[in-house]
């Protein structure tokens, strides 16, 4: 840490540094956040933004940047911010990294930001005629001001950049998304392959896509805001319900982040549930990805065989934790129940049948003419755009990236069990649906240890940690990441140390992966046929309420 | 491990005091041989194939994927064909919170159905709101903005439940009157009104029969 100090310092002395969190954290006027930016991209190789977190500290507002180094996976946080909160304008990172674009625009969206250089200066989730910015703490939401809408929504084409010249005046330059000679066909809000309410506008020429512009927010619920007017005990329920298809690592990241802040130590046992539950879920996940990937190539039976599969799975939940889906099962400090006793023989049965089955969908499916003509070499992206636009999980490691959080920064028991990272290096749609496909052999390989792990602790045990009945964190913030179904989940949780009996946190923030996921699908579809989008964006495999929370 | 669940009891499933009442009500009032069944005719059919519209927007969708898959093979009961187009769908399974941004694209999607139509508010989400009645941009059940049939609670409901609420949607279309014109969804004097902005609203029901009789004088 002291190392990063220096070499920082030496780059941009007005930098203060605060090493007593979990991260060296650097703090730097606006001004010459820019160039420092640059300086840690290029040469320290920060080259992977992990979050961007916007936050309202009443007096101040800001955004705090986690960024990470592939190589060596060290982490630092750098906190931008600005008093001004007429109009507020922070410099924009997003040609450094490309993530940064859409990133920037929910920060602007939710707290008025505006990002001086950004391309593109629109809202995300809301819609153009909202008022106010709902994440500032004095935002007023009485429902006068934002009625429920009922007439159709405009489209809106245009947008704006703030321009910086030389001597640091800004001027407004407006602009277009499409051009008025360009051919813009609408895909959605409500199409069911767009796997849930997402909206894609994809300008065409003849059957070639040339654009895709993006349109979220359909399901943008407000997580968020709600999360920090509830206990934490309370704000636990809402991860299950932003991808639900991890439900379970979702929810065990944010008791985790709970954790860390307050000092828990969790029994053995508990890990050890918890993460078979983690790879119960992921394993189901996939089988969902495969069954939606196949029926969108339009193979409907495979569809079946992967929900057949999928039952399994739910049973065990179903007996464990008392509900097939949005479990609630995860609790801080443990788990809320120890394991049904059939609970090992049932894993066993379930990953014999997945290791049978997974033979019969390659014979059925991946070998398959059609599918591999639809799929080889359609989509394609490169390992430095898979960093650049921050894409992890089965997409990243298909093309080529190291980013299995449960490797790179292992939580939970992972170092205990083998396993292995699956990295296939083409990078287009057959290899990311290659990817989930050999990870659903990990999950079994890691189930099957745990299952002996899990038999020698005996049937029951300690599954629960003490933990006071009213959680109360120190001031400060904590950042979390595990490895979900589509890639590396955080959670960022600030807490003001507030005395009061509830305590609720003062910003949480889901760092969802499928946030970044959507962020490549213009340039994934680009120059493809516009038929191949659906299975394009089907083999990157979103979930759009993670999308929008 | 002892866990005791409430729940309904069994008879309760088949306990629909007010589809009876309906029914009573009906037959009291008269019903003709021939339309009586007729009625009787279109609505075994209508209720026997039931075709719902996709209309999943979170999680309460998975649980619907799995209603149609092969354990639960909601085929069973004439409800396979899931649509993706309102025009060829019978009812709207609304699955998932909606927002305020969807709020009018559900309406308009509702609008398109052709009749007769029906509305199952499938999830905790769109019979109040569920966990995000707070929230600053959910709507707070979707009652507020189509008319619903079925409520069907639960985050998310189990597909058992589902088939309950569809099942309860069969009855009550079971006693549903085309020809009598009794429970049809938008009477005949509202719906004039509604397209016709500058009619003054009528003080007394006389006055709006009038106001009718004049409005499709005028019309021809
Ligand atoms: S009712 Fe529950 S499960 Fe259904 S959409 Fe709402 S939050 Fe999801």
């Amino acid at each position: 840490m002291a190392d990063f100090q220096e070499q920082i310092g030496n780059l941009c002395p007005e930098a203060q540094f605060d090493d007593s969190g979990e991260f060296l954290l650097v703090t730097v006027p606006d001004e010459k956040w820019h160039d420092l930016a640059t300086a840690l991209k290029n040469e320290m190789h920060f080259d992977y933004l992990t979050a961007l977190v916007g936050v309202d500290w009443k007096e101040e507002l800001g955004v705090m940047y986690y960024l990470t180094n592939t190589d060596t996976q060290d982490m630092i946080h750098v906190k931008v911010a600005t008093t001004d909160r007429e109009q507020p304008r922070l410099h924009s990172v997003s040609d450094l990294w490309a993530v940064a674009n859409f990133q920037e625009r929910e920060v602007y969206d939710f707290y008025g930001i505006e990002f001086i250089n950004h391309p593109d200066m629109r809202r995300f989730f809301l819609r153009n005629d909202w008022v106010g910015y709902p994440l500032r703490k004095d935002y007023d939401d009485s429902p006068e001001k934002n009625p429920i809408p009922l007439d159709d929504e405009q489209n809106e084409d245009n947008t704006y950049r703030l321009v910086e010249d030389e001597n640091g005046n800004v001027t407004r330059i407006d602009g277009k998304v499409f051009e008025d000679e360009e051919y813009v066909i609408n895909v959605g809000p409500q199409h069911p392959s767009t796997h849930g309410v997402m909206r894609y506008r994809t300008s065409i020429e003849g059957e070639l896509v040339k654009k895709v512009d993006v349109v979220s927010g359909y399901i943008h619920r407000g997580i968020e805001k709600m999360c920090e007017s509830l206990t934490y005990p309370q704000t636990l329920l809402y991860t299950e319900r932003l991808d639900y298809m991890s439900a379970h690592i979702n929810r065990h990241c944010l008791c985790l982040c709970i954790e860390k802040a307050m000092g828990i130590e969790v029994p053995n046992r508990a890990e050890l549930i918890r993460m078979m539950m983690d790879e119960l879920m992921r394993l189901s996940s996939h089988l969902l990805s495969y069954g939606c990937l196949t029926m969108d190539q339009g193979a409907t039976t495979a569809f079946f065989y992967g929900f057949r599969e999928r039952e399994l799975i739910y049973d065990i939940f179903d007996k464990t934790c008392g509900a097939r889906m949005s479990m609630s099962y995860m609790t801080i400090g443990g788990v809320v129940a120890d394991v049904h006793p059939e609970f090992i023989n049932d894993v066993r049965h379930c990953c014999d049948v997945v290791t049978e089955k997974l033979k019969e969908y390659h014979k059925l499916f991946s070998g398959n003419v059609i599918a591999v003509n639809r799929m080889k070499g359609v989509g394609f992206l490169s390992k430095e755009d898979a960093i650049n636009y921050a894409v992890t999980g089965p997409s990243g490691r298909a093309s080529g990236c190291h980013c299995d959080v449960r490797k790179c920064h292992p939580y939970s028991l992972y170092n205990e069990v083998e396993f292995d990272e699956v990295i296939l290096e083409n990078g287009d749609s057959m290899d990311r649906y290659m990817v989930r496909m050999k990870e659903m052999e990990e999950c079994i390989k890691i189930l099957r240890q745990c299952c002996d792990m899990l038999e020698k602790e005996g049937i029951e045990g300690e599954y629960i940690a003490k933990v006071p009945k009213l959680i109360k964190l120190p001031a400060g913030h904590w950042y979390q990441q595990v490895e979900g179904s589509r890639g590396a989940f955080g959670v960022y949780l600030e807490s003001d140390g507030d005395p009061k009996p509830f305590q609720k946190p003062y910003r949480l923030h889901f760092q969802s992966p499928c946030f970044n996921l959507v962020g490549v699908v213009d340039l994934t579809c680009k120059d493809n046929l516009i038929a191949d989008l659906i299975t394009i964006t089907a083999s990157i495999d979103f979930v759009i309420p993670d999308i929008d929370r | 491990m002892e866990v005791k669940i409430k729940s309904m009891k069994h008879e309760d499933f088949k306990d629909n005091e007010y589809i009876d009442k309906l029914v009573e009500e009906l037959n009291a009032s008269g019903t003709n041989v021939v339309v009586g069944k007729l009625d009787q005719l279109i609505n075994w059919g209508i209720s026997n194939s039931l075709w719902p519209f996709c209309f999943g927007t979170s999680c309460c969708a998975i649980e619907f994927m799995c209603l149609g898959a092969a354990r639960y093979d909601m085929a069973r009961f004439g409800f396979e064909v899931a649509r993706n187009s309102p025009r060829q769908a019978d009812y709207i399974m609304c699955q998932g919170t909606i927002t305020y941004r969807m709020a009018p694209a559900l309406k308009r999607l509702y609008e398109q159905m052709a009749e007769p139509k029906y509305v199952i508010a499938c999830g905790a989400c769109t019979v109040s709101g569920g966990p995000f009645k707070n929230s600053y941009c959910v709507v707070k059940g979707i009652d507020e903005i189509i008319p619903v049939d079925v409520y069907l609670p639960g985050c998310p409901p189990r597909p058992e439940a589902m088939f309950y609420a569809l099942m309860q949607l069969q009855r009550k279309i079971k006693v549903q009157k085309f020809f009598g014109g009794v429970n049809r969804k938008e009477k005949r004097k509202e719906l004039f009104y509604a397209h016709d902005a500058q009619q003054v609203a009528p003080s007394s029901p006389e006055e709006a029969q009038e106001a009718t009789n004049e409005n499709l004088n005028n019309q021809e």
